[in-house]
């Protein structure tokens, strides 16, 4: 039993978790707080990914990272190797699959905020960025925490995209996913079975934590 | 010294009506209250001073700053703005000790003096034996001085309470104006009181504004505007007069008399500018300025008959309400009174006000 795609694809969901979260909070403290033209533009652009066929998403990450891409051949200037059909492309198309999950959620969190705790922040004083690394972030923790969590099993799960830009290499890019697909396809039941019933006890649990978090901050 | 021209405007919708704030005050050091029902745009104006509302119009000026100004796009962010605010609900941080909320606020102060200031802070408002428990832990009065330490702890030019004393039971009230009255007594600097309740308005009020549908009706001292409304709006809002309407009969300049219809009796009222016979004015007078008597046999002058409603126990002694007019008396002149069957009210003439 080759348990290769599993390490891998947690490999994989965990730094696209943190590129997300990073990504995601930044985006979603800008849409929160911001009252700026075309901010409903910019959530439903953020919004898309949930939305698309994965197979157009990896078409457009194809275009856009892809080795006759301005980024592609920047980011093979730099590390000596292409972005795509690698394990690194599997992550850029991890992080495009769980952002959308957790720029909605980490929002909806920050929005939820009693106002008048960052009002009194501004009100003493404090800057902009103080004001989200001290207040708001602390007081939104259990929610978020509660949407990186479910942007983590999105990342896991993520077939499509991660088809289109990673490719199937065995022991190379193939993801749990990827791997279950080719089990089943090439009638390797047992392989798929073992696969399946891990993921789906993995998926269980971070739902579990998810659903606990998201009811103790609703407690408060 | 606060120099405020505030002007915003909020369209109508299916749910409310449109509004409009067009205010314009001067705040020196000391306390000004600003007074009026809710929606009448008092906090709206704390808030367009702290820069949380942005006015369409006007100009605000603290201590030669300009904070904000509409002609020369000059509108500073709230953190630039040097605006203590107390909240409704204290806002102190949740997830802060009350010693690290007030830490916050001192940022601007070099390490080793900012910890001093924060326990100067704590020790000044009687802090000290909670400073390491956080908010919710805290008792009403304890989350109070907190907040107002806080506030005061960042060293502001102005300070701004949003009805501090909303929901507060009468001992804790007690403990707020005393804190209030301190701080007005050592701090520097004008402090602006959002507040509907009337006692808290005259008990720590320099100055009053009061405030009517977006508008400032009547300023000045607290004492002045009760022992003279100009409206029977202020009269009306203050809540504590007698509205008698009343119909002109005869005016009489050298003596500086009336003689008005009320009720349909004629009694003397107060000279009345600026009305001609006929007229319909309103007169105010305060419910203990009335006289309450045992109706006599015939009544003198200016005394009119009157039917009891309900008798009413007040803080201050007895309430009687007659139809139209409202009287008020210490209880123990009440119990020598209470065994009436009828009763008449004495208007003297100089407790009338025209409105």
């Amino acid at each position: 039993m080759d348990w290769f795609p599993l390490w891998l694809s947690l490999k994989v969901a965990l730094l696209a978790t943190a590129i997300s979260t990073v990504l995601g909070l930044a985006v979603a403290w800008w849409l929160a707080r911001g009252d700026f033209r075309g901010r409903e533009l910019v959530d439903a652009l953020v919004t898309l990914p949930l939305v698309l066929p994965p197979t157009v998403l990896g078409y457009y990450l194809l275009i856009v990272i892809g080795r006759n891409s301005t980024f592609g051949a920047m980011y093979e200037s730099i590390t000596g190797g292409p972005l795509v059909f690698t394990w690194q492309g599997a992550v850029v198309a991890a992080v495009l699959h769980s952002l959308p999950l957790l720029v909605k959620s980490a929002r909806a969190a920050l929005e939820a905020i009693d106002h008048s705790y960052e009002r009194a922040a501004r009100s003493l004083g404090a800057p902009e960025w103080k004001v989200f690394l001290r207040i708001s972030l602390p007081l939104a923790r259990l929610p978020i925490i509660a949407a990186v969590t479910l942007a983590f099993a999105r990342a896991l799960g993520d077939f499509g995209v991660t088809l289109m830009v990673a490719g199937n290499i065995p022991g190379k890019t193939q993801t749990v996913a990827v791997a279950i697909y080719d089990a089943v396809e090439s009638g390797d039941g047992d392989t798929a079975r073992a696969l399946v019933l891990a993921v789906s006890l993995l998926a269980l649990g971070i739902v579990w934590v998810a659903n606990k978090l998201n009811s103790k901050a609703s407690a408060l | 010294m606060i120099d405020a021209r505030i002007q915003k405007e909020f369209a109508g919708g299916k749910e409310r009506a449109s509004f409009k704030l067009d205010v314009q005050f001067r705040a020196a050091r000391g306390v000004t209250v600003l007074f009026g029902a809710s929606g009448a745009g008092k906090s709206l104006t704390l808030d367009a001073i702290a820069g949380f509302a942005k006015p369409g119009d006007g100009r605000i000026m603290l201590n030669d700053r300009i904070l904000f100004d509409a002609t020369a796009n000059v509108n500073l962010p709230p953190r630039q703005r040097g605006c203590g605010y107390v909240f409704q609900n204290h806002a102190l941080f949740p997830h802060m000790t009350l010693r690290d909320n007030i830490y916050f606020a001192a940022a601007h102060l070099p390490h080793v003096e900012r910890r001093r200031r924060v326990s100067e802070a704590l020790e000044r408002f009687q802090l000290n034996d909670v400073a390491g428990r956080k908010p919710g832990e805290l008792s009403g009065g304890q989350k109070q001085r907190g907040s107002i330490a806080r506030a005061l702890s960042a060293e502001p030019g102005a300070l701004l309470l949003d009805e501090p004393s909303r929901g507060l039971d009468a001992p804790l009230r007690r403990e707020l104006y005393e804190v209030l009255r301190e701080v007005r007594a050592e701090y520097d600097a004008p402090i602006l009181l959002v507040t509907h309740d009337l006692a808290e308005c005259l008990e720590l009020a320099d100055q009053v504004l009061i405030y009517r549908d977006g508008r400032i009706v009547q300023a000045g001292e607290g004492k002045a505007i009760l022992d003279a409304p100009t409206s029977v709006d202020v009269a009306h809002l203050l809540g504590i007069f007698n509205l008698l309407s009343v119909e002109i009969l005869s005016l009489d300049p050298s003596r500086n008399r009336s003689r008005v219809q009320w009720n349909g009796t004629p009694i003397e009222g107060p000279y009345i500018s600026a009305h001609f016979l006929g007229d319909r004015v309103t007169l105010c007078v305060r419910p203990a300025d009335l006289k309450a008597i045992p109706r006599p046999p015939k009544l003198g002058p200016n005394q009119v008959g009157v039917n009891l409603r309900r008798v009413v126990n007040t803080a201050e002694g007895v309430r009687l309400d007659f139809e139209g007019v409202s009287v008020e008396m210490p209880q123990s002149e009440y119990a020598a009174k209470a065994d009436n069957g009828n009763w008449a009210v004495e208007f003297p003439p100089h407790a009338m006000r025209a409105l």
